[in-house]
């Protein structure tokens, strides 16, 4: 019963799969969208780590840390426009955006 | 040997157990708390993987400033999150149908590929035996993915910058210091000199101008 690379990729995989449908189910609370996008990039986090193990190849792990930068500015950004779009509308409801009738 | 593979299924079932409250639960503040313990269940799976660097880091960048962002966030906002709740039910079934569309294509990946034995040969940095992983880790990190890591903190720059920008706001009636006025100031413009008449004190002309 050893653990291999397939493990760690299920486990991705499910995570990632909960995270798309953490988006479709929460889909006018934007704060739970911004927690699943973190589960997806978590995802990614944990395929790129375990490649970079079960290769040897430690590039894998610096492209872990570079997602993990990214993401933190992400959240970090999208908190910040969050908080700037509640003061001007009063909600974060997803459904309320369409001042540019996009 | 058995050791591993009984953390491995603890860390992957609280991982992916908490990751389906973090959709699921009513409050957000739950939501958030859910996520914190994915994210140090899946910093175990990193850890048992032999990347100890990245779990500590998950642990550091996730819950000490993400995790914690995204409660004050949270709490300082005052939403109806019952109203947000609203459709729920009403995505649940196209969301499982896509969902389970992924996962299923995922699954078919993870079940059927084979790793091209000729890719041990053009591995770019192999990962040292004799040293630690942060060690390792930082080997190559500071000099041949130098750019890569120079450029990630000019995204994080970037985003502190925005975040600070979008969020900063100068209210009208707060005074602040402005040190150009402040250096132009001269006596004329700070003083001004009246002869006040006996018994009379300063007469409203003269207030106004003294006020300014």
């Amino acid at each position: 019963m050893t653990i291999g690379l397939g493990h760690y990729l299920a486990v991705a995989a499910i995570l990632f799969t909960l995270g798309i449908l953490g988006i479709f189910l929460n889909r006018k609370n934007i704060i739970i969208i911004l927690m699943s996008i973190e589960l997806i990039l978590l995802s990614v986090n944990i395929n790129l780590v375990a490649f970079s193990t079960f290769l040897g190849d430690i590039v894998g792990q610096v492209f872990a840390l570079l997602v993990l930068t990214v993401a933190a500015a992400e959240a970090a950004i999208g908190l910040a426009v969050l908080v700037v779009y509640f003061r001007n509308r009063g909600s974060i409801a997803v459904e309320d955006v369409n001042l540019m009738k996009g | 040997m058995i050791l591993p593979a009984l953390f491995f299924y603890l860390f992957a079932t609280i991982c992916v157990a908490s990751a389906v409250m973090v959709i699921v639960s009513r409050n957000p503040v739950h939501s958030v708390l859910y996520l914190i313990l994915a994210f140090v269940n899946a910093s175990g799976l990193f850890i048992l993987m032999g990347a100890e660097f990245l779990g500590m880091m998950l642990i550091v960048v996730y819950v000490g400033a993400v995790a914690v962002l995204f409660l004050f966030v949270i709490m300082m906002l005052d939403v109806d999150f019952v109203e947000l709740r609203e459709g729920f039910m009403q995505y649940l079934p196209i969301g499982i149908v896509i969902g389970g569309i992924f996962m299923f294509e995922l699954l078919m990946v993870v079940g059927a590929w084979v790793i091209n034995p000729s890719v041990t040969k053009t591995i770019t940095a192999a990962i040292p035996t004799n040293v630690s992983n942060t060690e390792a880790l930082g080997l190559v990190l500071y000099t041949k993915y130098i750019h890569y890591f120079q450029l990630a903190g000019m995204v994080l720059l970037v985003a502190m910058v925005g975040a600070i920008v979008l969020t900063l706001r100068h209210k009208a009636n707060v005074k602040r210091q402005n040190i150009n006025v402040q250096n132009a100031r001269t006596p004329e413009m700070a003083m001004a000199l009246r002869k006040v008449a006996s018994g009379q004190g300063l007469q409203d002309a003269d207030a106004a101008e003294w006020v300014k």
